[in-house]
């Protein structure tokens, strides 16, 4: 690619995102809607596991735990919902063709779309975790605190990637809202098991070496250039026929 | 421009299985207005879908603004707008917003952007308003002022009176006649003869996927 085209993608790209950002603060769909509804599996996943009588020493341990796995599975019901409505609002009124039509470059709109779910996503995964910490009883070791931000921001990327190329390839496919959860949650468990032991480490949960996140924290950072890479290379055949 | 903006001999297109166009001639000329009359599933949509570079080309020759659809598929989009059934506008935001945004994709100015909102009227109380409020009239102006941001200098149009009241409908041919005039050259599909043939310069049947040779009248 030629430095022109780079720069050209990038502001497309750039112009894709704040139209999907300005929808969102327009509509408040992910902030009146989605966000709730990740909190309230935040509050049901306490209910279900906040004791386990019988298991010795883990009857009051047990979310503290397991908290790094329940804000990235939160986090993953979030995603979905958040790229159902990111190609809902492409489909409503035939947006998705017009922008095939208008010629606007593929790999712009997979990135364009990329970046306006990893802004929500960011925001999201944050309150999540400030709500583990709150509702769990769970810590951040100040040691941590890289680890932690640097898989907050691969696994973000990582997701994002995922959800956009799978909901470009559902968006024109009869019952999208359903084909999309199967699509995406095999892949992505990759980063599931790799984000939630790089947070169990950066948090020290069960006693787990700071050092034992880094070589997860890599698992997470291939996926996102993978998909990346992938997304950029694929979606322009996946929404065109 | 030199030659004609549409130039199709031959053209087949498979859609599916199924041979949508079977052997397609038609030239269209600069500033035109072509309209497409033909029974549902004669291969009206696919046509209009074909020109804007859409669906591929399995056989014949097609040029449409200068570029070969075989090799310059996507190349010709840019220039080219079809609106469909569907006005392809974003619900949640504001007219005006939309209109920049399309302009955005081939940087039009603001002035481009404003001078596209009034020519198509929707520049002054709509400007601010939701596309979702909108009445079907006002939402197809809107697309057509999207058209008109995005420099669109082919514009294929499918059906475009439906939905519309009269009003608009006037309207409607008004902005095509406007854009015509701008240097446009505009083809419709449309069922609606009298309404689409009283604004046409030209009429051409397309039956079982193919143009029919031009009766004495519609020379």
């Amino acid at each position: 690619m030629r430095s022109g085209d780079a720069v050209t993608t990038a502001r497309t790209a750039l112009l894709v995102a704040g139209k999907d950002l300005r929808i969102e603060w327009a509509s408040r769909v992910a902030v009146n809607q989605v966000l709730p509804f990740s909190i309230i599996v935040m509050v049901m996943f306490a209910f279900a596991l906040d004791r386990l009588p019988g298991v010795p020493g883990l009857e009051d341990t047990i979310l503290e735990t397991v908290a790094p796995g329940l804000v990235w599975l939160a986090t993953l019901f979030s995603l979905l919902i958040l790229v159902q409505r990111s190609f809902g609002v492409e489909a409503d009124d035939g947006a998705l063709d017009a922008l095939r039509v208008a010629g606007v470059e593929p790999a712009a709109l997979f990135w364009g779309k990329t970046l306006a779910l990893v802004a929500q996503l960011a925001v999201l995964e944050l309150l999540l975790l400030l709500t583990a910490l709150v509702l769990y009883g769970t810590s951040v070791r100040p040691s941590g605190v890289l680890l932690l931000v640097v898989t907050w921001i691969a696994a973000t990327f990582g997701l994002a990637a995922v959800g956009t190329l799978y909901g470009g390839l559902a968006v024109g496919t009869r019952g999208r809202e359903t084909l999309l959860p199967l699509l995406v949650l095999p892949v992505v468990a990759p980063v599931l098991i790799g984000a939630t032991r790089a947070v169990e480490a950066a948090l020290g949960t069960g006693g787990t070496e700071l050092a034992d996140g880094w070589p997860w924290l890599g698992v997470v950072g291939v996926f996102a250039v993978a998909f990346g890479a992938g997304g950029t290379l694929a979606f322009g055949p996946l929404i065109d026929e | 421009m030199d030659g004609p903006v549409i130039e199709l001999v031959d053209v087949v297109a498979v859609l599916g299985r199924f041979p949508a166009l079977a052997g397609v001639n038609l030239a269209v000329d600069d500033g035109e207005i072509v309209l497409l009359r033909g029974p549902n599933g004669a291969g009206k949509t696919t046509l209009l879908q074909l020109c804007a570079g859409l669906v591929p080309v399995q056989r014949g020759t097609a040029t449409v603004l200068g570029h070969d659809l075989r090799t310059q598929r996507h190349a010709v989009r840019r220039h080219v707008g079809l609106l469909g059934h569907r006005n392809g506008l974003y619900l949640d935001l504001t007219v005006a917003q939309n209109v920049r945004f399309w302009g955005a994709t081939v940087d039009a100015s603001d002035a481009e952007v404003a001078a596209a909102m009034i020519r198509l009227g929707v520049h002054r109380r709509l400007a601010d308003l939701p596309v979702r409020r909108l009445s079907a009239g006002q939402a197809r102006r809107t697309a057509l002022a999207c058209l008109v941001a995005r420099r669109a200098r082919l514009w294929l149009l499918d059906e475009p009176h439906a939905g519309l009241d009269a009003a608009a409908r006037d309207e409607l041919d008004e902005t095509l006649r406007e854009a015509v005039t701008a240097g446009a050259t505009v083809v419709v599909a449309s069922h609606e003869l009298e309404r689409a043939g009283s604004l046409a310069t030209r009429i051409v049947d397309v039956v079982a996927g193919r143009v029919q040779p031009p009766t004495g009248a519609q020379r």
